[in-house]
């Protein structure tokens, strides 16, 4: 089911009501409480900005949980979004029938700021204000009755992780009919309200913003279409788009009637706005007698430590290498549990089908394929089990906080650096992690380097090459792995500046956030966001890693020849190198091995030659795949792989004696693989998070292209100084 | 040196003082607004992040993170 029909599933006669609010507000878990967790996970069409509905308890009535946004102007994907789905303008969905707005008690005003603008719109609507408990260890009283008088809509005190106040809320949603917020109770100059007349006027008769929330489209619109900003002007032009051209010619009328007396009406509206928010703040927020400044806060005291510049840094490294073993090693065991069940079922299934295509189709394609899908679920699932926690805690803008002088250096956000760490791990968890950095530029640039940081992937090509380099020698081996990793991790950097520059110039994105108040993890619901994203992995990513799988299989078994009965092929993640000459007969007649030969005049001047070819095509699938397809093509004839290997790699030769393996072309190879985007489930991921291909085809250009160049460089001078050697 | 505006960025640490007025693209300016960082608004330096950069600031009862680039346009003077 495509994402964007998530709407269908609800019946007709089922109102929706929208639930908004800021980020850590406390939204989230006042949904959950609201429809006891269970709900459906999507995406909106063609943005990553995640879409969530559920059924409140017993009703029909759906909730829609929009983005957590501090606005509605239209400068993010995430408040446009919110707004567009509160107006009905998402494509196939209809506008809720209500609202229920989050706000945080102990952070009344600028919470204040997002409910009034969607008061604005003049929808039914009850406000929920959550975190009293947190407001009140800080001395701080709202009077909800107060509040609720001034804005015209109920008010209920809550606290959504207890529980506290959630029966009430549902009660009044269940009731919410008729309960209109009051009109925006400031006002702005005469002629500036004389426009904004106007333009509701026209919006209401165009009949392409209903009535009722007219009056505060207008203002919306006529600020968005003044701002000065191109994305918000965009979304206010395509709004004219909709209109007749008469009524468009009124709407910029008064445009242009407010262009002439204000400067900047999008400044002078949101300062008018918060004039009215703090003295309604003043008059419903009690402060205890002390002064709430001066009362220290847990989350001050932590601060104190978390951001120290001692103290703070030491425990940052200790959780970031934390985060990187979970990833690295903790999820070795689920993912070895994975393989040898993959094994297990191939040695089961295998008998039970007659030899030939349709086994070797069942395992080497099916199985495989699903394998090559699984194998990466315990790491995604780890991954996202700690960014939960790190987000849900509040530590998540702690470590941006501390990291982005750094990554700004790169022209990338403090955010991005999570996602990078990850990435040398498997770039695949990294790219999805990627959805924390709310800027689309900076996550772009965070996406499209990821698979430069050396993976776990590249640890056997790494191993296996430099084991044929260096035989024993400990020294240049860890010196040179190093080398590998520093040399990624180097050009990534560098990479992100040239994006940054060229492809995703722009304006200097913003690093305006919020420190949000620490507070205790709680487990279902951090579990249920960790089920949410890994399962969108497996779903969305997983098919299509799962077609390259079965494409990449049929590439090296057909066409059939007589020899390969009960053979397997190459492709096969894991396998130990079967000792048939017959099997790397049969792999040189494939297919993949008639592409690896009409590729070797392009990849001669690196120094490989077609069985290198093969193998590097082999392992498009999954870069460990080049080691056991080398092997296959080796005709490797010993049980134990590494050595057996390393033993065929230094016997190989090209077909006039000369010895295939030489230095130059070792670290020819290592470095191609240090750059290449040698991984279909990568790309695979990157289409999913990019909603386009033309991302992750980009991607594979500019690394395979890198790669290429830096190989060529690297074999040409190599091995002028060695021709002969070797 | 009362009244002096001076740009948010050279607060010290633990000093507070009250916005005058906040430029700065567009786009800057109207996100600092709408978080909050309006004219008459007082506001303190909380603390700048251990490598320098960013800053941490108390305004309106809740912590606010922002480069010193983007400090720069916001000028407050010492209440």
């Amino acid at each position: 089911m495509p994402p964007s029909d998530l709407g269908e599933a609800v019946p007709p006669d089922g109102r929706r009501i929208a639930v908004a609010g800021n980020p850590n507000s406390g939204k989230t878990a006042i949904f959950n409480a609201l429809t006891g967790l269970r709900h459906k996970v999507g995406n909106y069409p063609g943005v990553t900005v995640e879409k969530r509905e559920g059924r409140l308890h017993d009703t029909d009535i759906t909730l829609v949980d929009l983005p957590g946004t501090y606005a509605l102007s239209a400068r993010s994907p995430d408040e446009e979004i919110a707004r567009d789905v509160l107006l009905g303008r998402i494509p196939g969905g209809r506008h809720p029938e209500g609202l229920l707005i989050v706000v945080d008690a102990a952070n009344l005003e600028r919470n204040l700021y997002l409910a009034s603008q969607l008061l604005d719109f003049g929808m039914p609507a009850v406000v929920a204000c959550n975190m009293v408990d947190v407001a009140a260890e800080r001395g701080l009283q709202v009077d909800c009755r107060k509040l609720s008088s001034v804005l015209g809509v109920p008010v209920i005190p809550t606290v959504a992780t207890t529980g506290q106040g959630v029966a009430q809320l549902r009660r009044v949603l269940l009731d919410l009919n008729g309960r209109r917020p009051r009109p925006r109770a400031w006002r702005l100059s005469e002629d500036f309200e004389a426009a904004v007349e106007r333009a509701a006027r026209v919006m209401a008769e165009s009949g392409a913003t209903p009535a009722y929330a007219a009056p505060g489209g207008a203002l919306l619109w006529i600020t968005d279409y003044l701002s000065g900003e191109p994305r918000a002007r965009r979304s206010a032009e395509r709004y004219l788009a909709r209109l007749s051209e008469e009524h468009a010619a009124v709407l910029r009328e008064s445009a242009a009637a407010v262009a002439a007396i204000q400067h900047d009406p999008a400044a002078a509206v949101i300062e008018a706005r918060y004039a009215w928010i703090s003295s309604v703040a003043r008059d419903v927020v009690r402060a205890a007698a002390d002064d709430p400044a001066a009362r220290e806060s847990w989350t001050d005291r932590l601060d104190r430590v978390l951001t120290h510049r001692v103290f703070g840094m030491g425990i940052f490294a200790t959780l970031m290498l934390l985060l990187f073993l979970a990833i690295f090693s903790g999820a070795e065991p689920l993912m070895g549990l994975i393989e040898s069940g993959q094994e297990a079922i191939t040695e089961w299934v295998g008998p039970m089908i007659p030899s030939g295509a349709w086994r070797s189709l069942v395992t080497d394609g099916v199985i495989t394929g699903v394998g090559a899908v699984l194998v990466f679920f315990p790491q995604i699932c780890i991954l996202f089990l700690c960014l939960a926690i790190l987000e849900d805690s509040g530590y998540m803008a702690r470590a941006a906080f501390l990291m982005d002088r750094v990554m700004s250096r790169f022209g990338l956000h403090g955010r991005s650096f999570i996602p990078l760490l990850s990435s040398y791990a498997c770039a695949i968890p990294g790219i999805m992690a990627t959805r924390t950095i709310e800027n689309r530029r900076d996550r772009y640039a965070t996406i499209l380097i990821a698979p430069l940081m050396s993976c776990s992937a590249r640890l056997p090509v790494y191993l296996t090459v430099i084991g044929a380099l260096f035989g024993d020698r400990l020294g240049p081996k860890v010196a040179v792995m190093f080398g590998l990793y520093a040399l990624g991790t180097g050009v990534a950097l560098l990479a992100a500046v040239v994006f940054k520059k060229t492809l995703l110039a722009g304006p200097t994105p913003t690093f305006i956030m919020e420190l949000p108040a620490y507070h205790l993890p709680r487990p279902w619901p951090i579990l249920r966001v960790m089920w949410d994203r890994s399962k969108s992995f497996l779903t969305k990513a997983g098919t299509i890693i799962f077609t390259a799988s079965i494409v990449i299989w049929a590439l090296s078994y057909f066409p059939e020849s007589a020899t390969q009965a009960a053979v397997p092929t190459a492709g096969g993640g894991d396998q130990s190198f079967a000792p048939h000459a017959a099997e790397a007969d049969h792999l040189h007649d494939s297919y993949l091995a008639r592409m690896g030969k009409a590729i070797e005049p392009a990849l001669k001047p690196l120094g490989y030659d077609w069985r290198i070819s093969t193998a590097l095509l082999s392992s498009l699938i999954a870069r460990e795949v080049f080691v056991s397809t080398l092997g296959i093509a080796l005709a490797v004839a010993e049980d134990d792989a590494g050595e057996g290997l390393r033993a065929g790699l230094a016997a190989a030769t090209w077909p006039d004696g000369r010895p295939l393996i030489t230095p130059a072309v070792a670290v020819s190879l290592l470095v191609f693989y240090v750059f290449a985007c040698q991984c279909v489930s990568t790309l695979a991921v990157v289409r999913r998070e990019t909603q386009s291909w033309r991302w992750p085809l980009f991607m594979f250009a500019y690394m395979t292209t890198l790669a290429y160049l830096s190989a060529l460089a690297v074999y040409q001078i190599g091995s002028s100084g060695w021709i002969g050697g070797g | 040196m009362k009244r002096t505006p001076l740009p948010l960025k050279d607060l010290q640490p633990g000093q507070s003082g009250k916005i005058t007025r906040v430029s700065g693209t567009p786009e800057i300016k109207h996100r600092l607004l709408e978080m909050g960082l309006t004219q008459g608004t007082p506001v303190r330096l909380v603390r700048v992040a251990p490598l320098g950069d960013p800053l941490e600031l108390h305004v309106r009862g809740y912590r606010l993170s922002l480069r010193k680039s983007e400090a720069a346009s916001v000028t407050v003077e010492e209440p």
